[in-house]
């Protein structure tokens, strides 16, 4: 009985911390407009997506694999063109990848060549720095990600996370006006992706740098957003924008947390259960990207979906 | 031979012709592999044509050569040249495309473009790449410019060969072959085995021993 109340108490009390996310005055900063897009096998990756991100919100792209999500974050960082809808920043079309939006890719993506200062020095100097103040950034970042010492390494010679913490470094070193990041911290274990997740967190509160990340764990996307865009696959499409009110830092253990993670799950398995009727045969016969999702009805009622199940 | 300076010049003399040549193919071979690599057109063109022309003996250029340049130290330049052109230019656009994709992304994404991306990104990329391909182009060229002397008697290794056989000198052969083996993997092992294993080690693609 205590039980039940208490549960109840707890649904009602985490109410307020997950709203809809509400229309904001003044001009976005990053804009989706009706955005969608098609593979060349037919497959439809995103239909009609709008998004509005504001300068200084972190906002995370929340969804299983084969969503969209990486698409539509490809799609603003300019390495695929959508073919249908605008992407716009600071009201300018988005046409090609550039600096002004740095990607940071699942993997580091390091030249290997190149010590951790001199990967970071290149990249500033291909902005236009001068030697010495590229080499005064240089150092700077790879202090806030807290490499200090390993300068001179190669990435070769790196840990995965710190390889990782390089590729941070290396793109909040270039201070692009919106940081986009597809999984960074997927490749990592599950230690060293919370502590990522503090170092992230802890930078971001800093500079309050507009960020866009791409995750399929829901609760690194709570842990790190201030808005969460839930999306579904199949038609890739978004399923809800939601506001996260948690206060911050945020700990991935924190009961508020927790009870939220498990709505958003709720909604993704009610999502993926409505989509899987009636079986999308045409679908799961040409899937051909390599994540065809479970075939309808295997998901049974009340288990949880893959979603989030990594963590 | 050795006491009277016949080697010593002849390989002297030898060396001189080949370092022209070499040069000369590389700078040409490692931008011409790179373009290869980088444009789909070239691909389309010019690779089947490298890869057709490879199959040709640089000696068979001689002839033309001859023709071109008359017997003159640039018909064997030519000769090394085509020699070893190929074989570079081949690794080269072999190293081009073996860099990983994610990496060329990554470039686009921080905004590095222009000269700045071919010295700093193809080139460094396409290294280990390239380094096999001067190896190669290193033995070819060696060996088209001995044949090359070898038919066609203007001073060098080659011709001090060939005049062991007109003198019926069977230790001046032998020592010439020697010499010629000698200076053949000195080059090959010593210069190109540091310099390959240098370029790995940083590039990660081996482990430090």
């Amino acid at each position: 009985m205590w039980a039940v109340l208490k549960r109840f108490r707890q649904r009602f009390s985490t109410r307020h911390l997950l709203v809809p996310s509400r229309a904001r005055e003044g001009l976005a900063k990053l804009a989706v407009r009706r955005v969608g897009h098609t593979f060349a096998n037919e497959v439809v990756a995103l239909r009609n997506v709008d998004i509005d991100v504001h300068s200084g919100e972190f906002v995370c792209l929340l969804g299983p694999s084969g969503c969209g999500k990486s698409t539509l974050l490809y799609a603003l960082a300019g390495l695929v063109k959508p073919s249908g809808g605008h992407i716009s920043l600071d009201g300018r079309d988005v046409k090609g990848p550039g600096p002004d939006r740095v990607l940071v890719f699942q993997e580091p993506a390091l030249f290997p060549w190149l010590s951790v200062r001199q990967n970071l020095v290149f990249v500033l100097r291909a902005k236009g720095l001068g030697r010495p103040e590229a080499e005064a950034r240089a150092r700077e970042f790879i202090g806030r990600v807290a490499l200090t010492g390993f300068e001179d390494a190669l990435p070769h010679q790196l840990s995965g996370g710190m390889r990782m913490r390089v590729a941070l470094a290396r793109a909040l070193a270039i201070d692009p006006s919106v940081l986009l990041m597809d999984e960074p911290f997927g490749a990592l274990d599950a230690q060293t992706r919370s502590h990522m997740h503090e170092l992230l967190q802890s930078i971001w509160m800093r500079d309050r740098k507009t960020v866009v990340f791409v995750t399929h764990n829901i609760r690194e996307a709570l842990v790190l957003g201030d808005r969460v865009v839930v999306m579904a696959g199949r038609p890739g499409r978004v399923l809800q924008d939601l506001e996260v009110r948690l206060p911050r830092p945020r700990d991935p253990d924190d009961e508020a947390l927790v009870e939220l993670s498990r709505r958003i799950r709720a909604m993704l398995g009610r999502a993926e259960r409505a989509s899987n009727t009636p079986p999308p045969m045409a679908l799961t016969k040409e899937n051909t990207d390599g994540e065809a999702a479970a075939p309808a009805g295997r998901v049974p009622d009340g288990a949880p979906p893959p979603v989030g199940a990594g963590l | 031979m050795v006491v009277d300076g016949r080697l010593g010049s002849a390989v002297l003399r030898s060396l001189g012709r080949l370092a022209q040549g070499y040069f000369l193919s590389a700078a040409i071979g490692v931008p011409l592999g790179i373009a290869i690599g980088r444009s789909r057109v070239l691909q389309a063109t010019l690779k089947p044509l490298v890869l057709g022309l490879q199959a040709l003996p640089s000696i068979c250029w001689l002839p033309l050569a001859l023709l071109w340049f008359g017997l003159s130290d640039r018909a064997i330049v030519f000769v090394v040249v085509m020699g070893s052109l190929l074989a570079i230019s081949i690794s080269t656009e072999d190293g081009v495309a073996g860099i990983d994709p994610l990496l060329l992304r990554a470039s686009g994404v921080l905004g590095i473009r222009g000269l700045r991306f071919y010295a700093g990104v193809l080139v460094p990329g396409a290294l280990p790449g390239i380094v096999t391909g001067l190896k190669l182009g290193w033995s070819f060229a060696w060996r088209a410019l001995m044949a090359g002397e070898l038919l066609f008697v203007a001073g060098g290794l080659g011709q001090l060969l060939q005049q062991g056989r007109e003198l019926l000198d069977v230790a001046q052969v032998m020592a010439v072959m020697l010499a010629i083996v000698g200076v053949g993997s000195v080059v090959d092992q010593v210069l190109f085995r540091i310099i390959e294993v240098r370029v790995r080690r940083r590039w990660g693609l081996a482990e430090a021993t």
